[in-house]
């Protein structure tokens, strides 16, 4: 996934001690991701199965545990963009019949399935099934598409989401307890379905491997992301963590992914304890929220790190990373249940980062020394960007945080103006220098 | 005497300004930007070198910045400010009280919020549609055949504006057409028009907050239909400059004049040294 940014840092120097752990995040991430998207197009002549998921809430581990893929169509969407094709897949989803107001990833999607798979990155296989939750509006009607194409099973995991923002409850809880009863019986028909598609019966061993993965994964990510409270912060939020997104989904409940991310802390512990930065200077630490602008990846950070401005945090690596985010641990003793209390706990919190993430964002500001905040709504996904403008006023209230707000969309670049995000960028920095001179000066915010 | 130039390159129209010491306008200048930017950026500031009377050779402008989205294009100029930051320093210059600005140009229309001293606390702007920008206002005037500059007056002859429903330049000709079509008035529709472009503006205003002065931008301020429809709507009175044209070159010059004190002021520190 040729998205690697952070190859020499910023700061102290680089010495051949180091040259072989720092880069390796990006150059590892890029490799194993490449590798699994090789293992999806080879595996229909394996006889193995592949299940289209989502991000929020794959369920990777039940069905690791039957041997079955997980596919993102998401990601395989996004991965069109980056590699300037999306287009092409877009406008024969929106042949096949789908207006141009739908979102992006799904006539991609389609596009890719007219073509029997043929994707940038190698060969889609064909769903045996689909899981999905309620997280997006979008991932239900998107899975009745497969189902009429190919005739195949759907499971809709329904997680209640929060009462209100702010009111969660938790284990002991009346609303909690029944939220999870209700979580886990869906899970027990999810396994049905894994047994008549596979003919292979449940394995609550192969289910603790799993989980047991996902829990070094979910534990090293809470840690990736507590890192990027240094000065100067050690990747960028933005296009780093889409390669660490990446793997966060693909390789979820796998050794592999487990592995990477134990790398990846150790070398963003690394470049933290020697003072490395990324690429360019940092003068301006910004948080990013709502999904990156793919089909100008690199142009649109560029905009932001030609002022020095540094994505140091990004509700997108909250939002879709599967709950890793929570650094949520599961308890092997009890497996299905407590995989049901983190698949509420996670699709909750993930629901909660776009729909309330006022409060994620303003718990951010001081801990890691933000500067501004960027919101950046998209076309394709209301379910998204509704609401950002009020999100944006309400943070701006509670916090008088710098902030800007830039609409484009994160696949279809007939929507992307490069020439009014850059405008728009360039007047956010002059203010916030402006800020910082009045600041210096002793002025109030 | 030090001079120093602003140059604004919109989508529409180039203006270039030229300041003094004392920060008045000694020079200005307005051309149709066209396909060739750099000309339009060289030609804006040639005229306006002459109608300032300036005579490079022997005076010259100490330092240039160029604004707008031809910015870069300037290539004569000394550095880049986004028309934002400009509309916002000119605007303050112009009416010390101001503390919003709406700036309506070709294709943009923007809301900004400012400190006393010019700054730029929160801004908004038209999305990726010229509906409700001075786009719109020109469409309308060549679907109904009003001179652009006669606009405003036409409009204000009408006591009954006609609703408008949608502000999409593209099928503003049809829109419009077709209302004269149902045996509207011409002045009602261009009275409906103007009240459709400015509720598209106040939107953006509230966005930032209206805090008064609000000082009224960019080349649509000239029109005075647009400045009567808007005062009503606000319910007081915006500033509007007879140079309103030329409030983001003004900026662009007042930012250029800022270079040319610090760099004396730097100079000075070094020989004192």
């Amino acid at each position: 996934m040729s998205l690697t940014t952070s190859n020499t840092p910023q700061g102290a120097a680089a010495t051949k001690d180091n040259s072989s752990i720092i880069g390796r995040g990006n150059k590892e991430g890029n490799q194993l991701f490449r590798d699994w998207y090789q293992e999806l197009t080879t595996a229909p002549s394996r006889g193995e199965h592949s299940a289209y998921v989502f991000v929020m809430g794959s369920l990777a581990e039940i069905l690791q545990s039957f041997g079955i893929h997980t596919i993102f169509p998401e990601v395989n969407g996004l991965q069109t963009a980056v590699r300037h094709v999306a287009d092409d897949y877009i406008a024969q989803g929106e042949d096949y019949g789908y207006s141009t107001d739908v979102c992006a990833y799904v006539k991609a999607d389609v596009g890719l399935q007219l073509r029997g798979g043929d994707h940038p990155m190698g060969k889609i296989p064909k769903p045996s099934l689909a899981v999905y939750t309620n997280a997006c509006n979008t991932y239900l009607k998107w899975a009745e598409i497969w189902e009429r194409m190919y005739n195949m099973p759907s499971v809709t995991i329904d997680v209640p989401g929060s009462r209100a923002d702010g009111r969660h409850t938790w284990s002991g809880h009346v609303d909690f307890e029944n939220d999870l009863k209700y979580v886990r019986g869906q899970l027990d028909e999810l396994i049905t379905v894994c047994e008549t598609v596979t003919g292979k019966k449940f394995d609550i061993d192969k289910l603790r491997e799993t989980m047991h993965y996902t829990n070094v994964m979910m534990e090293r990510y809470e840690r990736l992301i507590e890192l990027n409270k240094a000065r100067p912060a050690p990747y960028s939020a933005v296009t780093d963590g889409t390669v660490y997104l990446g793997v966060a989904n693909s390789l979820r409940g796998r050794a592999e992914g487990a592995k990477y991310f134990t790398d990846l802390v150790e070398e963003m512990e690394y470049k933290v304890a020697n003072g490395l930065g990324t690429t360019f200077e940092e003068k301006y630490r910004l948080i990013f929220v709502g999904v990156p602008c793919y089909p100008i990846f690199r142009r649109f950070n560029e905009m932001f790190t030609e002022w020095g401005g540094a994505f140091v945090g990004s509700s997108y690596m909250w939002f879709a990373s599967g709950g890793a985010n929570t650094g949520f641990q599961f308890d092997l003793a009890r497996p299905l249940d407590s995989l049901a209390e983190g698949l509420l706990v996670t699709t909750r919190d993930a629901m909660d980062t776009m729909f309330f993430s006022n409060r994620n964002i303003v718990d951010a500001i001081e801990p890691f020394g933000i500067d501004g905040v960027v919101y950046h709504p998209i076309k394709s996904c209301r379910t998204v960007s509704t609401g950002l403008a009020d999100n944006r006023r309400a943070v701006i209230e509670e916090t008088g945080a710098a902030t800007l707000f830039v609409e484009s969309d994160h696949m279809d670049k007939r929507v992307v103006s490069e020439a009014q995000l850059k405008n728009r960028v360039d007047a956010f920095f002059e203010g916030l220098a402006t800020r910082r001179v009045r600041q210096g000066a002793g002025e109030s915010k | 005497m030090a001079y120093a130039g602003g140059v604004d390159v919109g989508s529409t129209q180039t203006k270039a300004v030229i300041i003094n010491e004392d920060l008045q306008i000694v020079g200005r200048a307005l051309v149709d930007t066209g396909s060739n930017v750099v000309v339009a950026a060289q030609t804006a500031f040639d005229i306006a070198l002459r109608d300032g009377n300036i005579h490079e050779e022997e005076e010259g402008v100490d330092f240039i910045v160029g604004t707008g989205y031809g910015r870069y294009k300037v290539t004569f100029g000394d550095a880049q400010t986004t028309e934002i930051s400009c509309h916002g320093r000119g605007a303050v210059h112009m009416f010390p009280g101001t503390r919003t600005v709406v700036d309506m140009g070709g294709q943009d229309t923007k809301a900004i919020k400012v400190t006393p001293t010019g700054e730029i606390l929160d801004f908004v702007m038209n999305d990726k549609c010229a509906a409700g920008t001075g786009r719109f206002l020109g469409a309308a005037a060549s679907a109904l055949g009003v001179p652009l500059g006669e606009l405003g007056l036409a409009a204000l002859r009408s006591t009954r504006p006609t609703k408008i429903s949608t502000t999409c330049t593209v099928f503003a000709d049809a829109e419009i057409l077709s209302l004269i079509g149902k045996g509207k008035k011409v002045e009602d529709v261009l009275l409906g028009v103007h009240h459709s472009v400015v509720s598209r503006a106040l939107s953006l205003m509230r966005r930032v907050g209206i805090d008064q002065e609000v000082t009224f931008t960019g080349g649509v301020a000239n029109n005075v239909g647009m400045v009567a429809v808007l005062n009503q709507e606000l319910g007081f009175e915006c500033n509007v400059s007879s140079d309103s044209h030329y409030m983001g070159a003004l900026g662009a010059a007042l930012f250029a004049m800022d270079h040319i004190v610090a760099s004396r002021e730097t100079h000075r520190l070094e020989e004192v040294k």
